[in-house]
């Protein structure tokens, strides 16, 4: 009916300017605009400047042109917004691709995108140039964040300047008609980068059970025979990694469906550009020293040429069982990924049986990026490759401001205008390799966006290595409490004005109080916020020892409880429990904490889940894994002084010994309702009903669906984070935008003027 | 102990205590200040004040800490410590022979080390006022001619060298505090450092760029003092820091780091490569330097980063802390 009407109305020669706006540079947006003006027998022009891509069009359908640009803008194009002006006609007689005018203000560079069908088809067809090339990309595809320097985004700020084209590639750069018009990373094998190896010997080494170190998109990876034991166990031997689970890549989603049992949201996140890890449930025949301990399998899609070349030649040899490599950053365990050759060659050769690299340069790392779904939508647990630098929009404008995170799972954020840019996950500062590259992304970062920061935010923990980082940025520094920032960041995400409920729901973050803070609820309007409440404080002995063995909130649970008479039973000989006891008993004094995290680590321990972690929130990933039905215990928790208290609950299970799932599924079931009555409480006391939810423990899914489900039952509205993860990842963005309200409503009495030491 | 009418009885008594403990000439002689002819050179003076609980401590009471800590501040300029002053903040109400406890330890202390306390006050102040008693110590002394130690001497490639055991008297002291039990009894390291520093100078000289005592804080706080002082980064392995495996099971119980953890009797030392390994035979030599070891050397490095090599393969940075040792991990 629209379109009836809009077509007789435009029956006349009219001119429209159409602004359009968001990522539309460097994703082939001039040559689609092109092509449909020239379909579409519209004459004007076409041209990128500082605000996006500017169009004019003249003839009779310039309505249903721009509706198109609009709906058919090409696979890596973010539109934000497309507005139209009429005009007076001009006369054009062709439609032209003009030439880029005007500054850099709000361009952006795209994000990695895994290899499109084109490509695939090109790289399987013997006939095309670009047969069996492992660099081949177009503007559907290909490395756009990792290759870039600087702003404006042209070859020659990319690493591919290195690489003048051929003659070939020189007339695709300059076909309208191509999809490789004005492509930046354009390249085939006679001007292109090389590997240095052949793919069928990398295929046959991996048939053998070797170790490979490959170097990919966002830097080098490891890869062996998923099916093969003895690779996977020297591969963790190599990496000193214990138990924590490894990611496989697999050639398609078919494979992905004989390992694992992937919903229909799963299989769109594997399949999408970004190709990020997801979490699946897992199929049982894998090899269970993958993922120990877990029902979940991290998977992704060969992504980028070279894994498609890989994959044909592997699953050539491999016939009958589905091809599958772990997949695995290639790092010393817990520094940042190998990005440069030199480093990968001086690094890498104790770890991988050979090291297959090229010569074009990484201009900056990215990891693989982590998600699940949750409550049937997108949810990171790591944000890097296929996701920087795209913005989270902050729906009004601001001064720039840079906040440097926190100290293990760091990301940094940039903000320039409504946007805020999360850069790449950074990973533990507690090496210098990681202080180094976040210094590499905050400058790489700040270079793409052409900014300057005004103003910086930290985290208010005085030992952060974050925030004496902040601090030597020399900029008016505003410290902001850790789950203050957890809510913000949410509440940043969905533009939630007003007095909005949090609760962050964490391990450990430094509170005002200097204590241990990490089960809050806080009450947040723009600059100002309180915290409500929290979970019933528990004893925490042994300052940074807890959060890697269980066994100590175990014993500290059981204390708080009353109960100290079932740690023997419970921990029958364990030295640790036996001498944390004696101590108990003669009044030790120790800090105690609020946090979350740690209960999820006292209940592991209790129910016999996990007494001792080789990796962080292993027990809480554990004992989520065997939660089968969530079940309420009646009675379990109580409400006593507005504190939040599951001692019924922790005694429950000290004496009943249920058995491992029950336990998980009585912890899961009990929090749940626990955690939604108490924010029901306090949503009536803060006079809201928007409730934010973040923090490291909303990465279980069991608890950020059943809490999302029980707080809509009371009538609520959660609100999770989609577009950051809610762990420490997405912190510097709760930062930030915190900072901003405060630097708005000039609330000038939080600001530190730290001077350096 | 009482404190107001009878401040002046009670002034003499307590003069009489210490008077008896640390008896000297200069004491006997009984004015408010003492003199003593001065040598010719550089001197070097300190000041300290001594705050700690519990005030008794296996090892060591605030009386030897007192004698020591000050001492080992002198010492540690390669000087040798000559007369030292004492002065005494008691809460009303403190025992006597509490009192007389800590008196005792400081004249053995004093008497051991030859260094004589020649002058001293003390106040006694309302209950709640302190905390049993506070002790400010000050002492002088004589830098060997020729010898220059200051904080910003450290090069690239020099050697850090620790004289013993790291982590002993902060354990020592917060297992008696929080009334922990411990299978072995570990015991404060609290001594006088100067008889160690003479040796190490008669051989080394100045070769030694500098010397620290890392006591409150740590190793990692004195070497990061090092480090942003003389503008290096330090590099140290795990597996060459010397701690008592008794030590090292009380600082995993109680989730400590031993390289935040106090010492009193230890000091580091930087020294020019090539003197690294004859200075080590003259510390191991000595009784309070035999567990002496290398562990690490100075770099170049603008941030001036501590970094050690974990067990782990892996290298982590040494951070000094703000306070208390808090848990950081989210
Ligand atoms: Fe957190
Ligand atoms: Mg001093
Ligand atoms: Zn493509
Ligand atoms: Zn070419």
């Amino acid at each position: 009916m629209v379109s009836t009407l809009a077509s007789m109305a435009e029956d006349r020669v009219r001119r429209l300017r159409v602004r359009v706006r968001g990522a539309v540079q460097g994703v082939g947006f001039r040559p689609f605009v092109y092509r449909l003006a020239r379909m579409m027998q519209l004459t004007g022009f076409v041209l990128n400047d500082s605000a996006g891509v500017l169009i004019e069009v003249e003839g009779t359908a310039v309505d249903c042109f721009a509706e198109r640009v609009w709906k058919e803008a090409p696979p890596l194009a973010r539109v934000d917004t497309v507005d139209k002006l009429e005009l007076e006609p001009a006369g054009d007689e062709t439609f032209e691709i003009l030439e880029s005018v005007g500054g850099r203000g709000a361009t952006r560079i795209g994000a990695d995108a895994a290899t499109c069908v084109e490509c695939r088809h090109e790289l399987n067809d013997p006939d095309n140039r670009f047969f069996g090339y492992p660099f081949v990309n177009c503007t559907h595809c290909g490395p756009r964040f990792t290759i870039t320097r600087a702003l404006p985004y042209d070859r020659g700020r990319t690493s591919m300047a290195a690489f003048p084209m051929c003659s070939a590639c020189g007339a695709d750069y300059a076909n309208p008609e191509s999809r490789r018009f004005h492509s930046e990373p354009l390249a085939c094998p006679a001007c292109g980068p090389q590997l240095s190896h052949p793919i069928a010997e990398v295929s046959a080494r991996l048939m053998n059970g070797q170790i490979i170190a490959i170097k990919g998109v966002g830097g080098f990876q490891l890869f062996c025979d998923a099916r093969n034991d003895t690779a996977i166990d020297r591969l963790r031997r190599r990496k000193m990694r214990d138990e924590k689970p490894f990611a496989i890549m697999v050639p398609d989603i078919e494979t992905a469906r004989i390992l694992a049992r992937p919903s229909r949201a799963q299989e769109d996140l594997l399949a999408s550009t970004a190709a990020p890890i997801v979490l699946i449930e897992a199929r049982d025949h894998l090899s269970k020293l993958i993922a120990p301990g877990l029902s979940r399998i991290g998977l992704l899609l060969a992504h980028a040429p070279v894994h498609h070349l890989l994959f044909a030649a592997f699953a050539a040899e491999a016939a009958g069982a589905p091809a599958a490599l772990i997949a695995t950053s290639a790092n010393p365990e817990g520094e940042p990924l190998v990005s440069d050759n030199d480093d990968a060659m001086h690094r890498l050769p104790g770890v991988a049986d050979l090291i297959v690299t090229h010569d074009r340069d990484i201009a900056i790392r990215a990891d693989d990026s982590v998600m699940q779904v949750i409550d049937g939508a997108p949810s990171f647990l790591r944000r890097a490759r296929g996701f920087v630098p795209e913005p989270v929009d902050l729906g009004e404008d601001g001064p720039c401001v840079i906040a440097t995170g926190a100290d293990f799972k760091n990301a940094i954020c940039v903000t320039r205008g409504r946007e805020a840019f999360l850069s790449q996950h950074i990973g533990g500062l507690d090496n210098v390799k990681a202080i180094r590259f976040q210094r590499e992304a905050l400058e790489h970062l700040c270079s793409i966006l052409d900014v300057r920061p005004e103003f910086a935010a930290c985290d208010l923990h005085p030992d952060f290595r974050s925030a004496r980082i902040a601090e030597h940025l020399d900029l008016p520094l505003l410290p902001v409490q850790h789950h203050l920032a957890h809510v913000a960041a949410v509440a940043a995400e969905h533009h939630a004005g007003g007095p909005v409920l949090g609760l962050a729901l964490d391990g450990h973050g430094y509170g005002v109080d200097g204590s241990s803070w990490g089960g809050e609820m806080l009450v947040v309007n723009g600059p100002r916020w309180r915290r409500l409440s929290s979970l019933l404080p528990l004893p925490a002995p042994g300052a940074g020892r807890v959060a890697r063995e269980p066994w100590r909130m175990g014993i500290a649970a059981l204390q708080a409880a009353g109960r100290r008479d079932l740690a023997a039973t419970l921990w029958p000989g364990h030295p640790g429990v036996a001498q944390l006891d004696a101590m108990f008993s003669r009044g030790l004094q120790s800090a105690d904490t609020s946090s979350l995290g740690r209960l999820f680590d006292a209940v592991a321990a209790i129910a016999g889940v996990r007494l001792v972690q080789s990796y962080e929130g292993q027990a809480a990933m554990e004992l989520e894994a065997l939660v089968d039905d969530p079940q309420c215990l009646a009675g379990g928790y109580s409400l006593a002084d507005g504190l939040l208290d599951f001692r019924p609950l922790i005694i429950h299970l000290a004496e009943r010994q249920l058995g491992r799932r029950k336990a998980a599924d009585l912890f899961h079931g009990t929090l749940i309702s626990g955690l939604a009555d108490w924010a029901s409480l306090g949503a009536s006391q803060a006079g809201t009903r928007a409730i934010m939810l973040g923090g490291g423990c909303i990465t279980n899914r069991i608890l950020a669906e059943g809490l999302s489900s029980a707080l809509r039952d009371h009538g609520l509205e959660p609100y999770l984070p989609h577009q950051i993860p809610p762990n420490d990842g997405g912190i510097a963005l709760g930062q930030a935008a915190f900072a901003r309200h405060v630097i708005k409503h000039d609330c000038a009495q939080n600001w530190e003027h730290r001077t350096c030491a | 102990l009482s404190h107001g009418a009878g401040g002046c009885a009670t002034d003499q008594l307590v003069k009489g205590i210490f008077h008896r403990a640390f008896d000297n000439d200069w004491l006997r002689a009984g004015n408010d200040q003492s003199a003593f002819a001065v040598p010719a050179g550089c001197m070097v003076m300190t000041t300290d004040s001594y705050v700690v609980s519990p005030l008794f401590f296996p090892g060591g009471n605030i009386g030897s800490l007192a004698v020591h800590g000050t001492i080992n501040d002198i010492a540690m300029a390669g000087a040798c410590p000559l007369y030292l002053s004492a002065g005494f903040i008691i809460e009303e109400g403190f025992p006597l022979a509490d009192l007389n406890r800590i008196a005792d330890a400081m004249g053995a202390a004093s008497r051991a080390a030859g260094v004589p306390i020649i002058t001293g006050d003390t106040k006694v102040v309302e209950r709640g006022k302190a905390d049993g008693v506070f002790i400010s110590t000050s002492g002088i002394g004589m830098i060997r001619a020729g010898l220059d130690l200051r904080s910003d001497a450290a090069r690239p490639g020099d050697a850090v060298i620790i004289s013993g055991s790291i982590g002993d008297h902060g354990v020592a002291v917060m297992s008696k505090r929080e009334n922990l039990d411990f299978d072995t009894d570990i015991i404060s390291d609290c001594a006088a450092l100067h008889g160690l520093v003479a040796a190490m100078v008669e051989v080394a000289g100045s070769s030694i760029r500098l010397m620290r005592d890392p006591t409150r804080g740590g190793l990692a706080a004195t070497l990061n003092e090092i480090a942003n002082a003389s503008n290096v980064g330090l590099r140290i392995d795990e597996e060459t820091i010397p701690i008592k495996p008794e030590v090292a099971a009380a600082c995993e119980l109680l989730g400590l780091d031993p390289l935040n953890v106090a010492n009193e009797g230890k000091l580091v030392v930087l020294v020019a490569p090539e003197f690294a390994n004859a200075l080590l035979a003259v510390m191991r030599a000595h009784p309070l330097g035999a567990q002496a070891a290398l562990i690490g050397h100075a770099e170049d490095d603008d941030h001036c980063f501590v970094q050690m090599a974990t067990s782990f393969g892996g290298s982590r940075i040494v951070d000094w802390l703000w306070g208390e040792q808090l848990p950081r991990i989210c």
